[in-house]
């Protein structure tokens, strides 16, 4: 299996993450040698195992719906890059 | 006192509850030392004003009935630090200052320790040298230009250089073991649901671990007691009865049963390393313990799918990067221009890769041939392990492949560089604990180290079982303060 520019192309999109054509090139050998790497799989027959979703044998705990962080809008926007007071600010997205 | 930074955890915890050392006193001598070591780059952010005056309060009125009583303390820039900046190696998260703690930490602090500073690490913990990290290389202090391993490559380099008498990293696929190998330190990586992820900025869920990095097994045992508690803010954290690790510490290994899996001799491995493991079996023999051949048929495996389930989970995991609610955030022409630079510019190169992989194995059309795929492998890798605990106590096998390399040697072929946590992988796909402690050197001098693995939640057993090599290896670690003038 091999890995084409417009794969990556592809890829890009879907992660959000902008290429141009010298970085999909490099990324498509790099995935390519990753993949081969992986194919080791398909040595395996698993048509019956189950697969493995949590290491942890535990049943998620019930808790109270109940609000425990209260007041803290000013922190949740603090970190932001730009704000307007309460809000998050992005590009216009609405001609 | 002279050479305070020289001592262990235990023994400088013991000094201030005599009253020997004052915290003021153990954190200006570890700030000092850090000082003078900034060309191993351990840290990302220092905090040393701040520690100052909190070892000052501490000495005022000092509580002595604490677990680290006014012991000052690095950590992995990972774990998010109420008002303290937390990068994760990464642009993208240059000036992000939390407004909360992670559990982890706030459970150190709550036992009387100082935050001296965040340690360097790869970026997003993703790596194995600390070369991703955007706050440039580490190095080791075996040697100038050598790798500390990684992904806590900062804290690896931190503890075994002495400007931190312990610290916590954290361990995805083998980035508390590897490192601890690497340096000739001590690293635990815990059961899967033993400390807390709350506040750890998160890789991939189902295989991170936070754990301790220390100078011997009894400090990794004492640091492990105060991290590990059951926390409701992690729906992954398991409420179990967690032993008083350090307390309940013993060399008498007599009689238990340890595996030696025939997988872990892989091809090209250096005949340092097989020496190694051979010395470490004829360690436990030496404590009275049993060694018996296993059989773990799916160790090959356990990399390939790991570098499926990692990524796809950090696909996932780092969609929140969007240059909106937090971090950096490059110009665009519109939304989705704004996303995509602010992704392209803001992550690295090793990032990127994961975050294409990982979208890549979730994909429309390719789900099931490979993320599915994985789940069933690491369901087999698990049933390996299962089937191995049933006749063994512990299994014991090399940390590495090999010791640490140069700068530079393996960053330009991504698969030569995965391939030093085969034999840490496993354990994480398992979600078992497993313990590295230096246990030789190889012929250039560099650390080497051995691996215990136990079966979940069985902490003080491979501690235990760490205790007993300990004594019989008598590792000293070669440090020569090359890079202090």
């Amino acid at each position: 299996m091999s890995i084409d520019l417009k794969t990556i192309k592809h890829i890009s999109k879907l992660s959000r993450i902008s290429v141009d054509e010298k970085k999909a090139e490099k990324l498509a050998g790099d995935l390519n040698s990753i993949f081969d790497f992986i194919e080791k799989l398909n040595e395996l027959k698993t048509d019956n195992v189950k697969p493995l979703t949590s290491v942890a044998e535990t049943t998620l705990k019930l808790r109270p719906d109940e609000v425990k962080s209260k007041n803290i809008r000013e922190e949740i926007v603090k970190n932001s890059p730009e704000d307007n007071e309460d809000y998050f600010v992005v590009p216009k997205v609405i001609e | 006192m002279s050479d305070i930074t020289k001592q262990s955890l235990t023994e400088l915890v013991e000094n201030i509850k005599d009253k020997k050392l004052s915290s003021t006193e153990v954190t200006k001598a570890f700030i000092d030392r850090s000082e003078k070591s900034k060309e191993l780059n351990a840290y990302i952010t220092e905090d040393f004003t701040s520690a100052s005056d909190k070892a000052k309060k501490f000495d005022q009125k000092p509580n002595l009935d604490l677990k680290l009583p006014g012991i000052p303390m690095a950590v992995k820039d990972l774990f998010c630090t109420k008002d303290v900046k937390t990068t994760a190696g990464s642009k993208i998260l240059n000036d992000f200052v939390p407004t909360y703690e992670s559990t982890v930490t706030e459970n150190i602090w709550n036992e009387g320790a100082i935050l001296l500073g965040k340690l360097n690490c790869d970026e997003f913990a993703m790596g194995s040298s600390n070369e991703t990290s955007f706050f440039g290389n580490v190095q080791n202090p075996i040697d100038k230009n050598l790798v500390p391993g990684g992904s806590s490559g900062g804290s690896a380099s931190a503890v075994a250089g002495q400007l931190t008498p312990i610290t916590i990293g954290t361990d995805t696929g083998g980035s508390i073991r590897q490192p601890a190998s690497f340096t000739g330190t001590v690293g635990l990586k815990p059961t899967y649901g033993s400390c807390s992820r709350y506040g750890i900025v998160a890789f991939a869920s189902s295989l991170d671990q936070a754990g301790p990095m220390a100078q011997n097994v009894k400090d990794c045992a004492l640091l492990q007691e105060v991290i590990s508690t059951y926390d409701s803010k992690d729906s992954t954290s398991i409420d179990f009865k967690r032993n008083h690790y350090s307390k309940e510490l013993t060399n008498n290994i007599k009689g238990k049963k340890i595996g030696i899996p025939k997988e872990y001799r892989v091809d090209g491995m250096p005949k340092e390393i097989e020496d190694l493991w051979q010395k470490g079996i004829q360690y436990v023999k030496d404590c009275g313990a049993e060694t018996i051949d296993i059989s773990l048929p799916h160790t090959s495996y356990a990399l390939p799918t790991y570098y499926i389930v990692a990524p796809a989970e950090a696909s996932s995991n780092l969609a929140r990067y969007d240059g909106v609610k937090y971090g950096f955030r490059a110009k665009g022409e519109n939304l989705i221009d704004m996303y995509e630079k602010t992704r392209s510019e803001g992550f690295g190169a090793e990032v990127q890769r994961r975050i294409m992989i990982g979208t890549y194995v979730l994909s429309s059309g390719y789900y099931d041939a490979y993320y599915l795929k994985a789940q069933k492998v690491r369901k087999l890798i698990k049933n390996d392990f299962d089937e191995a605990y049933k006749k063994v106590d512990a299994i014991l096998t090399p940390s590495t492949p090999s010791s640490a390399f140069k700068i530079g040697e393996k960053t330009n072929d991504p698969v030569s560089m995965y391939l030093n946590d085969i034999f840490t992988v496993p354990v994480n796909l398992a979600g078992l604990p497993g313990i590295s402690i230096p246990a030789g050197h190889d012929s250039k001098g560099y650390p080497l180290g051995l691996q215990i693995i136990g079966k979940a939640f069985d902490e003080q057993n491979i501690l235990n079982i760490a205790y007993a090599m300990e004594e019989k290896i008598d590792f000293k670690n070669k440090i020569t303060d090359w890079w202090i003038k």
